[in-house]
Order: C-alpha cells, then structure tokens, then sequence
C-alpha cells in the first residue's frame, strides 16, 4: 500500500520541520518527505490532499485506561484503541489497574496478544509495581519485562510505603524501566472527592488539598535522586508539584512529568453542580495551578501531555458525587482542547506536537514521535481551526463520561494512520 | 414583596431577602393559628408527604412529620433502613419508583452533599432539602432566622456568631447565607482544624479565640460537635479541651451582652459545647427554636405543595 499525503502543513519536532511537504508513506514506513508537487499522485493506492492540514506524527498516549481484562462494561481493548485512533493517537500505554491486575507476565500478554488481534493501534503494557496494586510487595516486574511492558506503576494507588518505593527504583533501574507514580498521601486526602478549597467548602464535598500530592512529588524526587531510577510524575496538577520537579530538573535528578487536559482546561468551578463527570483523581483545581502547569509545559518541567483516559460505565459515575468512580474519558477530547495552548501562543505547534508524541515515546523507549524517512508510519492529520461539536451520540470510546459532552471545540483529527494503515477517517 | 415561588428548597444560597421573609410571614400565620387552639390547618388535605430520611434523625423527621399532619397531609416515612437503600437500588432508582406512585413532595435527608440537588434533575416531585452532607440546612436555617427576628426585628444591625465545626456544619453554611442575605454582621469561630480557610470568602469574619468575639455579638448560635460524622478525628485533642476552648459555659456568660440570645440546633452535648445552665438560661431560644420549626417547616410544606389559602380552611 502506498499513501501520497499531498500539501500538508508537516510538523516534525525531531527533524525541525514545520513547513508544506508531500509526505509519502509505502507499506508501513515513511519512505520520504518532499517537496510538495514535487511528486506525481500516479501509481498511489491512495492520496489524501491535506493542504488545509497539519500532517504530525501520530500522538502518543503514556497515561490510560483500557479496562480490560475486567471492566470491559466500560471498554475494551477494540473500543478503547477506536477512540484513541479517532482523537490522533497511534501509540499508547494502559495502566495495569485492570481485573485481574497486570501484576504478572500472563495478563502483560493477554493485552498484548489482544493488542494485536483485536486493537488498531500499539498498545504498551504498564506493569503493576506491587502485587494487586496494593502497596506491599514487588510484582514480577522482570517477568512482565520480558513479557513486554514499558514501565511500571500501580496507578490510582500510590506506593504510599517509602521502603517500597525504594526497592520498586532500585529494581527497576536494572531494567531501565521507568517507575510511574500517581502522587497522593492517601492519609492526607482521606475522604476527600474534590479539591480542598472554596469549592469544596461551598459544596460540602470533602476535600483533597494540593499538598497531598506535593509530598508524594517530594518523595518520589527524593527516592528518584537516591536511587537513580527514571521516575515519572502522573498527572501534575497543583502548584507545589511543578515548583519540586523544578528543582530537581535544575539538580539534573531524572525526574519527568505529565499533565493532562483537563488538568489544564478545567478549575474546581467545574464541579459546583455536583457533576459526576467533573470527578477526577488529581482533582480539578484552581487558576493559579493551572498558571503553574501551563508555565510547566512552557519551560520544560512538565514533559508530557496524556490523558489519563478512564472510561467508567454510567452505573459507576451517574449517581451521588461521592460514590462515582473517578476519572474521564479524555482520548477524543484531548488534541483539540491542547491545540488552544497553541492558539494563546503558550507553546508553539512543534513543541504541542513533541508534548504529545517524542516525549512520551522517549520516557517510555518506544517508537514514535518522528515522521524521519525510514521510521514507523504512524500519522495523524488534522484541521486545526475546524469547529465540532463533541456530542454523546459521536463519542467513539464505549463510556460517555466527559464534563465536555456539548461543548464546540476547535480542531478536528481527520485521519490516523498507524503503521502505514488508516485506522481513522473523520 | 417577591414571594417564594420556586419548585423546590434546595438551600438558602439562592434565595432573596423577599423570600426568606415570604417563608417566615407564612411560618408565623400558622404558629399564630396554632397558638389560637387550631391544631389542624388543612391546606394540604390529601397531598402525601414523602419523608426520605438516608441517615438518622428524630427531630427534623419529626418536626416535617408533624408540620405536615398539622397541615392535613398524609406522609409516609421512607428512612433508608426500611427501604431498598439496604437492597443495592441506586437512590437515582429508589426516587424515580416513589416519582410513579405520585406523591406532592418529598423531603430528603442524606449523608453526601449535592443529593436533593441531584434528585432535583432527574425527576419532577418538588423537594425540600432536609440537610445534605455539609452542605444546606435550609429549614433550619429559615427556623433559626424566624427566632432571632421575634427577639431583634432589625436584623441588619445584629452581629451573629456561629460557634464549632463550620467545616462540617451545614446548619452553618445555610445560616451564613441567610443572614448574611437579610444585611446581618456574620461570624465564625472555632478550631482552626475546624473552620475552611476560604470560609472569609463567605464574607463573615474568622475568630478562633470564643472569649474574644463573645463581648461583640447580640446572636451566639452553638453548633453540635458530631462525632458521628468523624468530627473528632484528630479535630482536636478531646471533648474536655474542647469544651474549654469553644463550649459556651457559666464562666462565659458575663463575657456576653446582657440580651444576647443563645441558640442552638440541637441535638445539644449539655457540657461539650454547651453548658446546662446556659442551655437553660434565660437568654437562650433553643426549645422557641424547636417549635418555630414546625411552623417554618409547614410554611415550607405549603408552598412547595401550592396548599389551599389558609383562610379558605380555617
């Protein structure tokens, strides 16, 4: 099979460009990028003009959730992989917080052997660090490294014992894994289900304050510092955090970190309401964080964008605030809601696209990131000014849980094309 | 004079001077009536009155229950331990069944914050809130405004202090919008581990020292210490530091103006936060308090239920 993506705005953070080209794609590879016209649409299986059009490499996905094996009411490695592709993603990485655990070789290889038969992009494995995520003992990380995963965490749950922190660092830099922490001190949020601050004070709704995740920031930079592991910040979302991956960027610990979305585009207001979908573990929380973030990402303290997509069926999030399941969806929301950073000039569209694809690919050791002649054809292709309306009916993934359900958002993926193959055509 | 006409009580936040003072005119027909000898105010004759109790109470159910037969309305007692809440019906479920059979109102008490206000978007009975989580307590608020009035008509020259758990009270939060809303000076104190940092964005003012603020108020309104709902939990040290720090006792009473009044919502800790012989002074309201409940909460009934003109049925 071979592809002409004819005209389109090329941006390759890697390669340093960012002008019209002719991208040409022959079986899975990127067997070049030219001059646009420069290269006679005959002889190809298919052409897509895209001088309207961003051509990128595919967006990368470190931060998911497929839910399967276990929760496959709320999706599944088909529905998941479909929503990704249709918000531009080629490559992503799932949690191992599935039922039963990835804590294990076997369930690193059933989603991987799923991965292949039944998804439409590359699925990562993240590997549990303890047993049952929950805190103890180590899993079999060696094993499921073998088997296939690219880094390890016991997502929702931090590791709140130190010592085990320590050793899941220490074991885990002898195979160059990195170690995903979702930072929360779970006695300091106890009860809490939203941001401890004015909002939760008006509502009545237990707080989580902000510091209960710049200690685990704290600590986790420490043991990063001390041990010498790649260590990997999920979902920044409050002041202080950015304020200690700072320092310890300044110290050269090798210490990265994420922020999501709806971390950036959404305050604790959202919540007034009781909205069940405006639940989310970091909570949502206030402008200043938000400034924080966004001064994160312009710096390069905060070195990746994922969406920390958590699929949740209606039994589980439609009912009282306090009992819904945390999370949401964020895979076909994500570029579009990202692209506004670019339209406020924050970051320019060649460091949003590095955001989203190079630097989780790097984190992780995949592939991706890169439209280099030579390299996996994995694309996506978007309109950046087109206006859609993000309705219930259209969402792809098999949940319905996002707070942006009816809001017009700016920026359309058109097509996604993974290892050569369109698996996405808006 | 803007009347209360909306569909439900959710809280007081959003409620004008006009209504509140609507509500209170209408409480006070009916405790006029009462005191008169009717006993039996039939505006509500054959409306149903479903009480939706999720957590436990005996005052405020009965204070309703008894508003509403007062009113001529029959109830039922729907209180979650009788119920399917104990069965694994989702509560979204339990109202929709109680919406088919059809009844006028329902007044629901429930332990998280945001429920009535959920209930209010899924189905179309009205709703009072009869306290959710730490968030409103409207009727007591309402009942708490209607006392002080009866001792301070001008209550935008009143200073009011709200004394104990504010982070967890919801009686604080519907008083503080009340008042606040009809022009009075509000206050807060307590344990610094018991009062939000953002409280002052409420626009009343923050003490954490009792016997400093005291000497400025005409209105102390004490808040039970709940230790049912995790209050105490590393809150503070123990009920007896408590009680000396932030318990109204006789040692308090010449701190306080010679005609403050002294409320409380009860149930009352007699020797936590309250004292018996300030709980029994003459200073305080707190069984006035109780029984202007009944009036606020059939006034409350009545309009929610569109009742029949109380002339019409006396």
């Amino acid at each position: 099979m071979r592809i002409l993506v004819a005209n389109g705005t090329v941006v390759c953070p890697v390669q340093n460009i960012n002008e019209k080209k002719d991208v040409i794609i022959e079986n899975d590879i990127i067997s070049s990028i030219e001059k646009p016209g420069s290269v006679p649409s005959a002889g190809f299986d298919r052409v897509i003009d895209a001088s309207s059009m961003v051509v990128a490499p595919g967006l990368v996905d470190m931060h998911t959730h497929l839910r399967e094996p276990g929760h496959e009411g709320a999706e599944t490695i088909a529905t998941g992989t479909r929503s990704a592709a249709s918000g531009g993603f080629t490559s992503i990485a799932a949690m191992p917080n599935t039922n039963p655990v990835n804590d294990n070789p076997y369930v690193t290889s059933f989603i991987k052997t799923k991965a292949k038969e039944e998804g439409v992009i590359k699925v990562y494995p993240i590997g549990a660090i303890t047993v049952n995520i929950d805190g103890k003992e180590l899993a079999e990380i060696g094993e499921m490294h073998n088997a296939g995963i690219i880094a390890v965490s016991d997502d929702g749950n931090c590791v709140m014992d130190s010592y085990v922190m320590r050793k899941a660092m220490d074991y885990c830099k002898q195979f160059g894994l990195p170690v995903i922490d979702h930072c929360e001190d779970m006695n300091l949020k106890g009860q809490g289900v939203m941001n401890d601050g004015y909002y939760s004070m008006k509502l009545g709704l237990r707080g989580i304050p902000a510091v209960s995740e710049d200690i685990m920031v704290a600590r986790d930079v420490a043991l990063c510092h001390h041990t010498g592991c790649r260590t990997h910040i999920a979902h920044v979302s409050s002041k202080g955090s950015v304020r200690f991956i700072r320092d310890a960027k300044q110290d050269g610990i090798p210490v990265t970190a994420e922020v999501t979305p709806h971390h950036l585009f959404l305050t604790e207001e959202a919540v007034a309401g009781y909205n069940p979908s405006t639940k989310v573990n970091p909570p949502l929380r206030t402008d200043e964080d938000i400034e924080a973030l966004i001064q994160g990402l312009k710096k390069g303290i905060i070195d990746v964008i994922a969406t920390d997509h958590a699929p949740h069926s209606i039994e589980k999030k439609d009912i009282e605030f306090q009992l819904a399941k945390s999370g949401m969806i964020g895979f076909e929301t994500a570029l579009p809601l990202c692209l506004e950073l670019v339209r406020k000039k924050h970051v320019k569209m060649p460091e949003l696209i590095k955001l989203m694809s190079a630097n989780p690919a790097k984190i992780l050791g995949i592939q991706g990131g890169s439209l280099e002649k030579g390299t996996c054809a994995d694309i996506v292709i978007f309109d950046q000014d087109r206006e859609w309306t993000y309705t219930e009916d259209a969402i792809v993934s098999k949940s319905k849980n996002s707070p942006f359900i009816g809001k017009t958002l700016k920026g359309k993926v058109l097509y996604t094309v993974c290892s050569g193959r369109i698996v996405y055509e808006a | 004079m803007k009347k209360f006409q909306q569909k439900h009580l959710l809280g007081t936040e959003n409620l004008s001077k006009e209504e509140l003072l609507d509500i209170i005119e209408t409480a006070k027909k009916f405790k006029d009536l009462i005191n008169k000898g009717h006993d039996r105010i039939a505006t509500l004759e054959g409306k149903i009155v479903v009480l939706m109790f999720f957590e436990p109470s005996t005052r405020t159910r009965s204070s309703f229950e008894i508003a509403a037969k007062r009113l001529g309305a029959s109830t039922i007692d729907f209180s979650s331990i009788k119920s399917s809440a104990t069965k694994g019906e989702t509560l979204i479920d339990t109202a929709k069944n109680l919406e088919a059979m059809q009844p006028d109102v329902f007044v629901i008490r429930h332990s998280n914050s945001g429920t009535p206000y959920l209930l209010s978007k899924i189905q179309n009975i009205p709703i009072i809130n009869a306290g959710d989580g730490f968030h409103e307590h409207p009727s007591q608020a309402l009942l708490d405004l209607m006392t002080i009035l009866e001792h301070k008509p001008h209550i935008e020259k009143q200073k009011v202090l709200i004394v104990g758990d504010i982070a967890h009270s919801r009686v604080a939060r519907s008083n503080i919008y009340s008042l606040k809303t009809m022009g009075a000076d509000v206050a807060v104190c307590g344990p610094a581990t018991m009062l939000p940092p953002e409280i002052n964005k409420l626009g009343v003012k923050v003490y954490t020292e009792l016997d400093k603020a005291l000497p400025n108020y005409d209105v102390v309104m004490m808040l039970r210490i709940q230790a049912e709902r995790g209050s105490i939990n590393n809150q503070f040290p123990s009920l007896r530091e408590y009680s000396r720090f932030w318990g109204l006792k006789d040692k308090s009473k010449p701190l306080m103006k010679p005609d403050v009044l002294i409320m409380h919502p009860g149930p009352m800790n007699r020797g936590v936060e309250i004292s018996q012989s300030v709980a029994d002074s003459e200073r305080s309201v707190i069984l006035p308090q109780v029984t202007n409940g009944v009036a606020i909460r059939m006034s409350l009934l009545h309009k929610v239920c569109n009742g029949k003109s109380i002339e019409e049925v006396i």
